[in-house]
């Protein structure tokens, strides 16, 4: 295999073209020996794109999605590495589970895998996992989540976010107070009156999010908020940075995009958690990303087999695949503002899982984690293109911005000419 | 005419208004010797039932038979994702089995949407989950029109559990589209956001002002979900007594769609007083339903 490249006339993060070197897994400051040409003319150069929130389903649901052909997708979509959720079966609340999942992620080698942790013994919020054995095995955990539950428990969270600070942890929380969203279908609001399903209060998101904070500044720890859904969470993340709180927080690219209005069509594929809202939250999250008040963009790529899906509303599971959308995605609501897609889709998310190797500059002696897009591309979403094993994309008949034309990992192309590689 | 009725809201005025009309007509038909019309002979209607609910599937089944449809009654209770066949998968075994018309009444919002998209046959919902009971709305209204000779301009107050209340929806909706003005009255704790329609927690004063009357089953473990104290307190605030009764106008009348608690939303007294609807509207219920399944298969009125 070749492992010298010249990518040539590619625009990084929007600048005027230039050619990039890539020898031996990292960028030179000139043309390597032997080089095969990439043509990037038109094409925009981003640091690989890093997902703090990602679902790959192995071990346990391998029907949906396994780490290889997650990974595969995460490449399609720009993404040089991906955090993988912990709500597998069984949980990965051991040095074991994490370790497997670890090392399945290097022997596929499309995306650097790093696994989050559970924060309690199976998600079940009683107990808190062995959070210490995971940060000590070979995965290096620091990212922890029950995510998909939420630790409700006020007492055990304080302690988890106090525990983790021996090795510099974070706790990435699932924000919702289970109380208050019991049999939960959709956003409760006038749609959710309409349509006779059971709401999820914005108030359920809030309340847990100004606990968080507050229990986070108490003990001077780190805390991440998943998935921020509601302009009311956007106010009290303000408050709380504002305070100086160590809280990162990130959004969705559904939350950016839909609302519950498309609920009202029953398809369970515009079902997630939390759930689609309203034009006004959808706002709210976009001024807050581009201030900076919400730091990320994650995924939250949820495969869902399809049986999951075809069924009644209430039955169908939550969860959107979001990989190979996501870039497209943020183009659409951002605009061509490169090096805000760069920080919110790269820097800042490696900044926050620790990964050292990406998220970095593109310039001689970095490692070549890139990507390269062509903003001129505009297609149609396929469910049945896509490269993830499952469908369940709410994007189907979209037209969107951007195309991923090719993806570095490490030096070696694992997307070219918009086609995994491996 | 539209081909599935899934909500009240896929009716319009002119729609509606001759849904009621023709009802009318099959009305008048079961004052006669011979009950039933030829019209959806070698027509085959499906009962497909997810929940208990004798009252509703006879209802359609009378409806059916008295037009001459051959009719399936199909239960699948207990029926779901995780306990056996797919929705899916029973559509398209009533669809191979060549149904014109599938009257589902399912637990769980929005499965006759669901099943529409995958059968060729008219979809008729029979009730859904906390969503909508379409027919349930056209009867009260076709009640109402019968006792009170209109519906446009008519205030009529739904009282109770409006939350969970699927009767409610289409009332509201059909209500509206028909000119009439609906007040929803109830603790704050069973009124939905956004009801669509004016909103009192006082029953008292609504009671004068009212022409209708109607009142929701509301279920007493409700009350361990902490929407009301007491079965006894929502009754003293909520219950239509024979004192509560005394404050409507002369000419209002008491609906309910049933199954009843006597005694806690509905005293014993109200619901067998001459102003009470609740049998009558049991045979509209097939009238209604005759109607329903009469054009939306096709007959010409």
């Amino acid at each position: 295999m070749t492992s010298s490249y010249v990518i040539r006339g590619a625009s990084i993060l929007g600048a005027s073209p230039a050619d990039l070197f890539v020898s031996d897994g990292v960028l030179v400051d000139s043309a390597p020996s032997n080089a095969e040409v990439v043509e990037a003319d038109g094409l925009v150069a981003l640091p690989g794109l890093v997902d703090l929130h990602t679902h790959l389903r192995e071990p346990g649901r391998e029907d949906a999605e396994t780490v290889e052909t997650g990974s595969r997708a995460a490449a399609m979509g720009g993404y040089t590495a991906v955090c993988a959720m912990a709500n597998t079966s069984p949980v990965a609340d051991t040095a074991g589970v994490v370790e497997q999942v670890w090392r399945l992620g290097r022997e596929a080698g499309l995306v650097d895998v790093q696994p989050i942790g559970a924060v309690t013994v199976g998600l079940a919020g009683k107990q808190l996992a062995e959070l210490g054995a995971m940060a000590a095995s070979a995965a290096s955990v620091r990212i922890f989540s029950d995510d998909g539950s939420c630790v409700a428990d006020p007492r055990l969270m304080r302690r988890a976010l106090e525990y983790v600070k021996a090795f510099d942890g974070i706790i990435a929380q699932h924000a919702e107070e289970p109380r208050l969203t019991e049999g939960a279908q959709m956003h409760e609001g006038e749609v959710s009156t309409r349509l006779g399903l059971t709401g999820w209060p914005a108030v359920a998101e809030e309340a847990i999010i100004a606990r968080d904070v507050l229990l986070a500044e108490h003990v001077g720890s780190r805390l991440h908020v998943c998935h921020v859904s509601t302009a009311g969470s956007v106010e009290v993340l303000r408050q709380a940075k504002a305070r100086g709180v160590r809280v990162t927080a990130e959004v969705t690219p559904h939350h950016l995009l839909l609302t519950d209005e498309l609920a009202a069509s029953y398809d369970p594929v515009f079902k997630v958690n939390p759930p689609l809202r309203t034009a006004k939250d959808v706002e709210a999250l976009r001024a807050a990303l581009i201030e900076g008040v919400i730091d990320i963009v994650a995924t939250d790529h949820a495969p869902h087999a399809v049986e999951d899906k075809e069924c009644e509303w209430a039955y169908a599971r939550p969860g959107m695949v979001g990989l190979e959308t996501a870039l497209p995605v943020v183009l659409s609501v951002l605009g061509e503002q490169w090096d805000l897609i760069a920080d919110r889709m790269s820097r800042t998310p490696a900044r926050i899982a620790g990964l050292s190797s990406h998220g970095l500059s593109l310039r001689p002696g970095e490692p070549a984690n890139l990507t390269l897009v062509d903003p001129a591309a505009r297609r149609v979403v396929d469910p049945s293109g896509l490269t993830s094993k499952s469908r369940n994309t709410p994007y189907a008949g979209t037209t969107l911005p951007g195309r991923i034309v090719a993806t570095f990992l490490r030096g070696e192309p694992t997307v070219l000419d918009g086609k995994a590689q491996k | 005419m539209i081909k599935h009725l899934l909500s009240a809201a896929d009716l319009d005025a002119d729609t509606a208004t001759l849904i009621l009309d023709t009802a009318g007509e099959m009305a008048a038909l079961a004052e006669r010797e011979v009950k039933k019309l030829p019209t959806l002979r070698g027509r085959t209607v499906v009962n497909l039932f997810y929940e208990d609910s004798t009252r509703t599937r006879i209802s359609f089944e009378a409806a059916a038979k008295r037009l001459s449809a051959d009719v399936i009654n199909f239960s699948a209770k207990g029926s779901s994702v995780s306990k056996g066949e797919s929705l899916k998968d029973t559509a398209l075994t009533l669809q191979a089995m060549g149904a014109d018309a599938v009257v589902i009444r399912h637990p769980a919002s929005g499965a006759p949407d669901r099943l529409s998209s995958w059968v060729d046959g008219s979809v008729i919902n029979a009730g859904d989950g906390t969503h909508e009971h379409p027919t349930q709305a056209l009867l009260d209204a076709y009640t109402m029109r019968s006792r009170l000779g209109k519906l446009d301009g008519l205030n009529v107050a739904i009282v109770g559990d409006v939350l969970h209340s699927r009767v409610a929806r289409s009332n509201v909706l059909l209500l509206t589209t028909l000119g009439a003005k609906v007040t929803l009255v109830g603790p704050p704790t069973l009124i939905p956001l956004s009801p669509g329609a004016a909103v009192s927690y006082d029953l008292d004063s609504v009671l004068p002002g009212a022409d209708v009357v109607m009142m929701l089953r509301v279920q007493t473990e409700r009350m361990q979900d902490s929407y009301f104290p007491s079965a006894r307190e929502y009754s003293r605030r909520y219950g239509l007594d024979a004192a509560r009764m005394r404050r409507l106008p002369e000419h209002a009348i008491v609906m309910h769609p049933g199954p009843m608690n006597r005694g806690m939303e509905i005293a014993p007294e109200v619901a067998d007083s001459k102003r009470s609807t609740i049998v009558e509207q049991v045979a509209n219920g097939v009238s209604a339903r005759m109607a329903v399944l009469y054009l939306l298969l096709g007959g010409k009125a």
